[in-house]
């Protein structure tokens, strides 16, 4: 018994119809309680007012998008070395995710930013990292929609994330040493010396743990969506030859 | 290899078209600038430098889609994969073979053309110096995105969206190597930063595009 047996398509579906629920049940939850929590019952920050609330869709979502392109590395690395199609699969599933993602955690911090820092935009090394990681996933997609080998799409895609990935830490730190910008630092690590006060900490771990669980959980549906599809195809292409 | 080299030279040079056609893009747009921005010299040459880079960028780009294209449309790339060298030393001369033609002479020409947009004297050296160092890694980006969208109709289109986002770190470090040697400051951390980037992609690239090419020939 090994991990790698539930890279059988046929395994994978019953097992994540088994976890779907308890995995969408379970971001639901944590997403309204962190939600809630956050924007009722925490009070107002004494410099930013009400407008501080908005970290708690903001923080997640910039978290999942960066998370999820890590998580299309590792399946596509899979993909390459052991050659699993559900790996595949699932890099493709997230990638459209993590471009929602990318560009809610743009567009909430933009309207932070406007009565923060007084514009919308600032070519700060964090906002413009965020912009370059969403045109990778526009290019990423775009690849996976113009192949129609879906085997040989797999293949370029993951070769596509593997050099992707270095350029993307590439530029993260190409901006960051072209511009100093208005960015604050991590509000959230394990060794700062400063975090958020903790009023507003827990609610935004709770949120965050939501936005995981969340993410998991399309991504879960999205693969199925996948297979499904792909099995289609398949019964499509038999019943044509037959 | 070598006369593989010879022949893409070749290639390059009497199809007409792609060789000169990226010095003339640079021509262009070194002109439209000013007319776009304003003639004034104190507005032009702040932004000479990222002017000239993106120009060899773009310059550099125009050409991409040719470079394997028509060596799969007439079955050569076929060839060249069963030929007795390996399809990472194809994919490195098919890039050195771009870079001879496009990123040396855009390299040569981007002095001339700094006069034209009121480069500082002072930054002169610095923009052949990062072009030169810099250029290589454009070509070699660029094949590999060339070789990940050779059998893709409108594959040109799909080429730059994915091969643009790689070049932004080779841009910011070569226009930063201009800026802060037209200012009199140090430029060896973005001089080493884009050594480096090249070096990388001479070294890794290669395997990346011969992995694709595959990929796509079966």
């Amino acid at each position: 018994m090994s991990v790698w047996e539930y890279a059988n398509p046929r395994r994978f579906m019953s097992l994540s119809a088994r976890i779907l629920p308890w995995v969408a049940g379970l971001a639901a939850l944590l997403c309204v309680t962190g939600l809630a929590w956050g924007f009722f019952l925490t009070p107002e920050d004494f410099r930013m007012g009400h407008s501080v609330k908005i970290i708690y869709i903001h923080v997640p979502s910039a978290f999942i998008a960066i998370n999820a392109w890590f998580m299309m590395l590792v399946t596509s690395l899979i993909w390459l070395i052991r050659r699993h199609h559900v790996s595949a699969l699932a890099a493709r599933a997230a990638a459209p995710i993590g471009l929602v993602m990318t560009v809610v955690a743009l567009l909430t911090g933009a309207i932070w930013g406007k009565p923060m820092w007084g514009t919308y935009w600032e070519w700060d090394p964090r906002l413009t990292s965020f912009l370059i990681l969403g045109l990778f996933y526009l290019g990423y997609i775009a690849l996976w929609q113009s192949i129609e080998g879906q085997d040989q799409a797999a293949d370029l895609t993951s070769v596509l994330c593997l050099v992707g990935t270095v350029f993307a830490v590439l530029s993260r730190y190409a901006a960051q040493f072209w511009n100093q910008g208005l960015h604050q630092g991590a509000s959230l690590s394990l060794d700062a010396e400063e975090n958020v006060a903790d009023v507003f900490w827990l609610p935004l771990v709770v949120t965050i743990v939501g936005f995981v669980a969340l993410f998991l959980a399309l991504v879960l549906v999205r693969t199925r969506t996948e297979i499904r599809r792909r099995r289609l195809h398949a019964l499509a292409l038999r019943r044509r030859h037959a | 290899m070598i006369a593989l080299l010879i022949r893409d030279l070749r290639l390059a040079i009497r199809a007409g078209g792609g060789f000169g056609l990226g010095l003339a893009f640079f021509l262009i747009l070194a002109t439209l600038v000013p007319l776009g921005v304003g003639p004034q010299p104190d507005r032009l040459g702040p932004i000479a430098p990222g002017i000239l880079w993106l120009g060899a960028l773009l310059a550099c780009l125009l050409s991409l889609d040719r470079l394997f294209a028509l060596d799969a449309e007439d079955g050569s790339l076929e060839l060249l994969a069963t030929a007795p060298i390996p399809l990472e030393g194809v994919a490195a001369i098919k890039a050195l073979a771009h870079w001879l033609t496009t990123g040396l002479p855009l390299t040569v020409a981007a002095a001339p053309l700094s006069l034209l947009l009121f480069l500082p004297p002072a930054a002169l050296p610095w923009l052949v110096l990062s072009l030169a160092i810099g250029t290589p890694a454009l070509s070699w980006l660029g094949t590999f995105g060339a070789a990940v969208t050779v059998g893709l109709r409108r594959g040109s289109l799909l080429l730059s969206l994915l091969v643009l986002p790689l070049y932004i770190p080779t841009l910011v470090f070569g226009a930063e190597i201009v800026r802060r040697g037209g200012e009199g400051l140090s430029v060896a951390t973005p001089l080493a930063l884009l050594a480096a980037i090249t070096l990388g992609c001479i070294a890794l690239l290669p395997f990346a595009t011969a992995a694709v090419l595959r990929a796509n020939l079966r």
